[in-house]
């Protein structure tokens, strides 16, 4: 069964627009194993399994499936291949029970049936060893059980080529175990298995062989016994690199923001920030690690005026008047008005930090329109600060009137961070601000935070590469489940210390 | 007085029946359809040329009138107007994904347009003196009633007296709840109006449904103009006459929370509330105006209350209103 | 299924996104889209009533202008009456549209609006003198179709009720409230005899002059208003993004309730040019559905106001000509409404061209698109 070609890529190209996502890129995955596909965030990984799944069509090349010529021009002929792909965006209706969402878009011949239906659900479960009510609504759902209904609706089709894209990331170590588990049965059991991940040590852990993109092109296939993390990380990027980020030691730390005992429920009514305290030095970068969704998210808005707690405060220390200002219960208008200089780098870039279809200039005026007294705006200083950071941060751009979704992530970074430091904070908090962003760029951020912190601005930095967190962080925040699990300093902590940290309340909160 | 009241709520209740049931199962599909009274007014029209050819062709004579034939002809003509404009809207909004609330405006502008273009032009066409044209004669096979429904005195004539269109559109609407909640046809419908990207990932066709669900609700609306014109006005069209019945089936969906079977509840309340004016004692003819208000501020209610109780399961389909690509990126 | 016949299966036709189209390429493709309407509007008529095709375009034209090289100009007056009418309701809607707060209850606003002036022209009629008078009618019906268009903001910014059918039934509450004020002032004849104190003045040659002359100002404020002003910023981002408005400390529901209070004082404008500048006089009809219209005016012409005049000006074009055409001809008026629907669907329908363009599979192997 082994080393028979599943599934194989050859000369596979697309492009989106002036983009070109994959090109060239040959690829084979075989029966009974698990083929890993690595390559940075943006190296065309996605895209490239999109186009097995049929969401995508190539512009050019061809697909070969057992050795014959295959066109997958829709998901349903994706089936008609056996092939099923568990997104990194779940696809699931939220209304819709567990059961209704496996069974969605099937021709069983039994007709509608549900409760059949829940009986092999139940029974896939057994084999495979998931635990699943398929009786329950998606939306009352944590990640990992819609997870669960992702892959138990592609086992339900009888899908025998598995594509799952960034599985773990939203797993927690023990829930990443277990699946893990789970797929190396399927594997067992003949299927072909290829998973999506730039994360090395599952890489090494779990896979038989390593497919590495970079950039859209496809580099090369080692087999996983005979490689090792750095020989990876060079095919990854290209050349070895060592991290190497600079770190001054703060001068002069102050306090200048508080948080104490904050709680916070989200709208769907769950607590997202359960008794949260810390404080942020002037002239420190905190950095705060955690799993995805952990409430990172909720605590940077909460700071920043967009979410309201249910008890505890925020207090600021001006360092002009020496008063401490209680920023929470406050707009963000409101706190601008106190005079506190907090910019905030949002997570999601083109929904919220800018406007997509608006121009740089246009953009750079979303801090700063409401300046003098006139009822018009003036687009003059924006313009000049539009052409510095265009100049400064060496952002790609046709022109300075081009709309900001036109640029590339890198680029839209670069303007949304110009922005942001531009207005002199004395807070600046930034949520995972090199996703998608090329090494390069990467850099660039990572100076630019470092330059802000020696001006002495406390410095917020979300991230979830550890790697990244352990090196440029003075002292890194550790939350889980939305708990502080633990304060660490940046430069003694290890990286097996932090994991356990975000991981430490998990168990208990899912009960 | 009050069955008569009960009565006559039932026969107003009907075009909106049709007309909401339409708009839900094209909702159902993600699209907000604006378009509906435009074609509820081709649907009346289609079936009054339809009815007109025929009775021309049996020389404007009863006796000459194949029952069947006088009932099929008028349906099948209606069917193919409105299901025409639905084609006309679906192709706007799906395949080109022009905005649907533009679209249903232009459609509901060109429909009423055609409506009475082709209702003016057969006015003409028969020299009438008043500006209507009668087709009494259809209209008799329309509006057949049950052979026993006088000898049951009150519960005959609430439950029993109606034509056969206003049975057919209670049935249609149990059927689409039926279909909604019980089929896997209905479960792929929703997961298209709820999330497109993830019924396509599932295989399911979602142009084709969506194509599907509005050319059939459109064809659905269609009948409630027809049985308007055949059953509540006697076979009777005059230009404008239908009004503003179509805005009204819109504003049922969200009364009746995206379910036909509450459609049912729905359009007999604003039927009855349509009515009031002429059942209230004492009323002066200004107070009238004012009276008829009443459907439209019920809905205003409504509209409120259901926004302020947000409850998962009766919220809009998820992509109300949203295009479809699936290589947005 | 099986998997053989699937081979030549590769879609023929591909639709791709595209990226920004140069702007005249974009207009080249609406020109191109009315030129089409247009065209098929002649064929439809010249086939109904058996004109030749370009004779059709005749008697449009003529049913617009009329004799207008004659030196006859009544028919151009009346001509751009109907356009700034329906301009001045486009101009409302559009902040309202681009906000993306789908306010489709122009008609009642403008009804309103109306109304209020039709009140203080009957009740303080003789009672002020015209130069206190005229201003009061004003002021009253810009504050009275402000006031009916905040009322389903109000809702809005505070429950999230859809606007789009809330606005929706408020036209049929306002008719009705028309209906009833008319009967009891008109005394149940259904009419109300125009009245001429606090009528707007007359200037120039025709009545229409100064309503026109009040919407081409409306029009160059609202462009300044939209693209220059702070609080046409903030239009923009709402609209946009509301997440982003947050973010940067915009009170998105003030906004919402500040645009709408406009939206609501320009439809009350149009409904006061209607009363006080042109008929005197009210009824259900006044408005006579162009609230509608105007939704697509704003929609077509890309909210920027002085597309906006282009777009009022065609459709008030197709639909006088249309009309004209039918009525010499027999044909039934609503010609014109078809005619008017099937150009608007023309140019919404290639607007899927101007963002996506096709592709063919085969002839572009090789070949860099």
């Amino acid at each position: 069964m082994a080393n028979q070609a599943a599934i194989e890529l050859k000369n596979i190209t697309k492009t989106f627009g002036s983009v070109v996502a994959n090109k060239n890129v040959n690829l084979t995955a075989n029966r009974g194993e698990i083929l890993s596909i690595l390559g940075e965030n943006g190296s065309g990984k996605t895209t490239l399994m999109n186009m097995i799944s049929g969401i995508y069509f190539p512009d050019e090349g061809e697909i070969f499936i057992d050795g014959q010529p295959a066109v997958i021009a829709s998901p349903k002929d994706a089936f008609d291949y056996k092939i099923g792909m568990i997104h990194q965006h779940f696809k699931l209706v939220d209304v819709f029970s567990a059961a209704e969402n496996i069974i969605l878009g099937l021709k069983e011949k039994e007709g509608y049936n549900l409760k059949a239906a829940e009986a092999r659900i139940s029974a896939i479960c057994e084999q495979y060893g998931f635990e699943l009510d398929p009786k329950k609504k998606i939306y009352t759902m944590a990640v990992s059980e819609k997870q669960t209904v992702e892959i138990i609706k592609v086992l339900y089709r009888g899908a025998d080529i598995l594509i799952l894209d960034e599985p773990t990331a939203v797993l927690t170590p023990q829930e990443t175990q277990k699946l893990f588990a789970v797929l190396r049965k399927m594997r067992d059991d003949g299927k072909s298995i290829i998973i999506i991940t730039h994360k090395l040590h599952e890489v090494l852990s779990l896979s038989d062989r390593v497919a590495v993109l970079r950039k859209g092109e496809y580099v090369g296939t080692v087999e996983t016994a005979k490689t090792n993390e750095s020989e990876l990380t060079e095919m990854m990027v290209g050349k070895k690199i060592s991290l190497n980020i600079e770190r001054s030691e703060p001068k002069d730390p102050q306090v200048r923001l508080e948080v104490h005992h904050v709680d916070c429920t989200n709208r769907e009514g769950s607590l997202v920030l359960d008794d949260v305290s810390f404080h942020v030095n002037a002239g420190e970068i905190l950095g705060v690690a955690g799993i995805a969704g952990s409430g990172q998210r909720e605590l940077l808005e909460v700071i920043a005026g967009l979410q309201k707690t249910d008890s505890g405060a925020v207090l600021y220390h001006n360092p002009k008047t020496g008063n401490v200002d209680l920023l929470q219960g406050k707009t963000p208008l409101q706190i601008r008005e106190l005079g506190v200089r907090l910019s905030f780098v949002p997570e999601d870039r083109l929904g919220m930090g800018l406007v997509g279809n608006m121009d740089i200039t246009d953009n750079m005026m979303l801090r700063s329109y409401r300046k003098g007294h006139s009822a018009f705006l003036e687009r003059r200083a924006p313009k000049d600060l539009a052409e510095h950071i265009i100049d400064e941060l060496e952002v790609v751009t046709p022109g300075i009137t081009t709309p900001v979704r036109r640029l590339s992530g890198g680029n839209v970074q670069k303007v949304l961070v110009g922005r942001e430091i531009a207005a002199a904070p004395t807070v600046l908090m930034a949520a995972y601000p090199v996703r998608g962003l090329d090494i390069n760029s990467s850099y660039t951020i990572y100076n630019l935070l470092n330059q802000q912190k020696e001006k002495g601005v406390a410095v917020i930095f979300v991230g979830e590469d550890l790697d990244v967190l352990l090196e440029l962080c003075d002292r890194i925040l550790v939350i889980g489940g939305g708990k502080v699990t633990g304060i660490v300093d940046g430069r003694t902590a290890t990286k097996e210390q932090v994991g356990l940290l975000m991981t430490k309340t998990e168990g208990g909160a899912e009960q | 007085m009050i069955v008569e009241f009960i009565s006559r709520a039932i026969l107003l209740s009907i075009p909106l029946l049709y007309g909401s049931v339409g708009e839900i199962l094209t909702e159902k599909s993600g699209h907000l359809n604006l378009g509906i009274p435009g074609i509820m007014y081709s649907g009346a029209i289609g079936g009054v040329i339809g009815a007109f050819l025929y009775e021309n062709a049996c020389g404007n004579d009863l006796a000459n009138m194949n029952p069947f034939l006088a009932i099929l002809i008028p349906l099948i003509c209606s069917i193919l107007f409105s299901v025409f404009m639905g084609l006309i809207y679906s192709f706007m909004t799906v395949t080109l994904r022009a905005n649907q609330n533009v679209t249903g405006l232009a459609i509901t502008t060109f429909g009423i347009g055609l409506g009475n273009f082709f209702g003016g032009s057969l006015i003409k066409l028969v020299d009438s003196d008043l500006p209507s044209i009668a087709l009494t004669k259809t209209s008799k096979f329309f509006k057949a009633e049950l052979p026993f429904a006088d000898d049951l005195g009150w519960f005959g004539e609430i439950f029993l007296s109606h034509d056969f269109l206003a049975y057919l559109a209670i049935a249609i609407a149990l059927a689409a709840s039926f279909v909604l909640s019980k089929t896997r046809i209905g479960l792929n419908l929703r997961s298209v109006g709820e999330n497109p990207a993830t019924a396509d990932a599932a295989g399911i066709n979602v142009t084709r449904y969506k194509y599907l669900a509005t050319c059939i609700g459109s064809a659905v609306a269609g009948l409630g103009g027809l049985q308007y014109v055949m059953a509540y006005a006697d076979g009777v069209w005059s230009n404008n006459a239908f009004g503003d019945r179509g805005w009204m089936a819109i504003a049922l969906v969200i009364f009746a929370l995206w379910k036909p079977s509450m459609a049912i509840v729905g359009s007999f309340l604003f039927g009855a509330l349509c009515n009031a004016n002429n059942y209230v004692q004492g009323l002066g003819a200004e107070t009238q105006e004012l009276f008829k208000m009443l459907p439209y501020v019920v809905t205003i209610v409504v509209l409120i209350i259901t926004s302020m109780r947000k409850k998962r399961e009766h919220q809009p389909p998820e992509s109300l209103g949203l295009p479809y690509f699936r290589e947005e990126r | 299924m099986s998997q053989n016949t699937k081979k030549h299966h590769e879609p023929l036709i591909h639709i791709v996104k595209r990226d920004d189209m140069v702007w005249w390429q974009a207009w080249g493709i609406r020109l191109a889209a009315i030129v089409l309407g247009v065209l098929l509007i002649g064929i439809v008529s010249a086939v109904l009533t058996g004109e030749s095709f370009f004779e059709v375009y005749g008697i449009m034209f003529r049913g617009v202008f009329g004799r207008i090289f004659e030196g006859k100009t009544s028919m151009l007056w009346k001509f751009g009456q109907d356009t700034v009418i329906l301009l001045c309701l486009g101009l409302a809607v559009a902040p309202a549209f681009k906000m993306k707060f789908w306010n489709c209850g122009a008609e009642g606003q403008a009804l309103i609006g109306g109304l209020a002036a039709m009140f203080c022209m009957i009740q303080f009629g003789g009672k002020l003198p015209e130069w206190m008078l005229v201003p009061l009618v004003i002021v009253s019906s810009i504050i009275a179709g402000a006031i009916w268009g905040l009322i389903p903001a109000i809702f809005k910014a505070r429950w999230n009720t859809n606007e789009t059918l809330f606005t929706l039934m408020m036209n049929y509450v306002a008719t009705q409230i028309i209906a009833y004020y008319v009967y009891i002032v008109g005394g149940g004849s259904n009419v109300i005899n125009p009245v001429e104190t606090g009528a707007l003045p007359v200037i120039g040659k025709s009545q229409y002059l100064l309503n026109i002359l009040i919407v081409a100002a409306l029009t160059v404020a609202m462009h300044v208003y939209l693209k220059y002003s702070k609080q046409g910023y903030e239009i923009t981002v709402v609209g946009e993004s509301q997440n982003t408005a947050r973010y940067i400390g915009i009170n998105v529901k003030k906004v919402v309730l500040r645009t709408m209070m406009l939206s609501g004082a320009v439809c009350g404008i149009a409904g006061m040019l209607l009363v006080a500048g042109t008929d005197h006089s009210i009824n259900k009809d006044t408005v006579g559905g162009q609230g509608f219209t105007a939704i697509m005016v704003a929609w077509l012409g890309q909210f920027n106001p002085f597309v906006m005049v282009l777009m009022s000006a065609l459709i008030i074009f197709l639909r006088t000509g249309a009309a004209k055409v039918a009525d010499s001809n027999m044909l039934n008026s609503s010609f014109a409404d078809i005619s008017v629907g099937l150009v608007i669907l023309m140019l919404v329908g290639c607007e899927f061209f101007i963002q996506y363009s096709v592709r063919l599979r085969r002839a572009k192997k090789g070949v860099e698109a």
